[in-house]
């Protein structure tokens, strides 16, 4: 189980409340397809992904961003316990979707930097610190059941 | 991996904002790797690491003019950067797990201080910038 101090549950719980759940999913998830374009191998069936201003306005990446990120949002109600909750999604990337666990820590690695951008000078290095352990476990937990 | 010239161009515009501010931004990215990944502190036992320290400052802005050198010579950055990868490679040897951490750190500095500039566009080009960097570093590893 992982240890979480007081100092980085309120570092990860203060910065979450004031995201913007579906604004910041949808821009996490078009850089990990624009800065990292190999990414798109997942979302072929996502229509228009043929330039960065195709990404950022494709409906569908926005949604699944969205979705991405709404998901990520239960780790944060469940830091003592983000093994079991995302066991279930851990299995459907492996067996139905078939991503490679490196691309967790690629998107992890893109929301910590569209946090900087939106949180500016709040988001101190100490912060960025508690978060990156937060997608780091996230990560873990998403590519644990992989066989 | 080559940058395009629309690349060259957003981290050209991109530096020269940057630029007057290249210090701060060098000690904060320190600061941000050195705190998110306490491993890379092990390259420092020598050094004053606390927030603030000269040392930290110094060798951010070392870090930061070598940056400038590569956007100055940006169709050249291997010739730019001779003398630093041979640094790396036979004194320094730095594993090159550590260049991706600290690119994504002066990522992570420069999005929190240039947050209308820092586009989709420009993060991707910086993102292929640094890897280009940080490939000429450790070319000559082995």
């Amino acid at each position: 189980m992982v240890h979480w101090t007081a100092e980085e549950k309120q570092l990860i719980t203060s910065v979450w409340s004031k995201v913007n759940v579906e604004e910041c999913g949808a821009e996490a998830l078009a850089r990990l397809l624009i800065v990292y374009p190999w990414t798109q191998r997942f979302f072929a069936s996502f229509g228009n992904l043929s330039s960065p201003t195709a990404i950022t306005g494709n409906p569908r990446v926005r949604a699944h961003g969205r979705k991405v990120l709404t998901s990520f949002g239960e780790a944060v109600k469940n830091l003592d316990n983000i093994k079991s909750t995302y066991s279930k999604l851990s299995e459907l990337h492996c067996d139905k979707l078939h991503v490679d666990p490196e691309n967790f820590r690629l998107l992890g690695d893109i929301l910590i930097i569209v946090l900087a951008s939106h949180f500016a000078r709040d988001f101190t290095p100490a912060c960025q610190f508690a978060w990156q352990k937060l997608v780091g476990v996230v990560a873990h937990a998403l590519a644990r059941k992989y066989h | 991996m080559t940058l395009t010239q629309a690349e060259k161009a957003a981290v050209v515009t991109i530096w020269a904002k940057m630029a007057t501010q290249a210090d701060a931004i060098g000690a904060e990215s320190l600061e941000r790797l050195f705190s998110s990944y306490p491993q890379t502190k092990t390259y420092f036992p020598h050094f004053d690491l606390s927030q603030g320290s000269g040392q930290l400052r110094g060798h951010g802005s070392k870090v930061m003019n070598a940056i400038g050198e590569a956007v100055k010579h940006i169709d050249d950055i291997r010739g730019a950067l001779a003398k630093l990868s041979e640094l790396h490679a036979y004194i320094l040897r730095v594993d090159p797990v550590n260049f991706k951490l600290l690119s994504h750190c002066i990522l992570c500095s420069v999005a929190a201080r240039y947050p209308s500039d820092f586009t989709p566009e420009v993060h991707a080009a910086w993102d292929k910038f640094l890897s280009s960097v940080s490939s000429v570093l450790t070319e000559k590893y082995r």
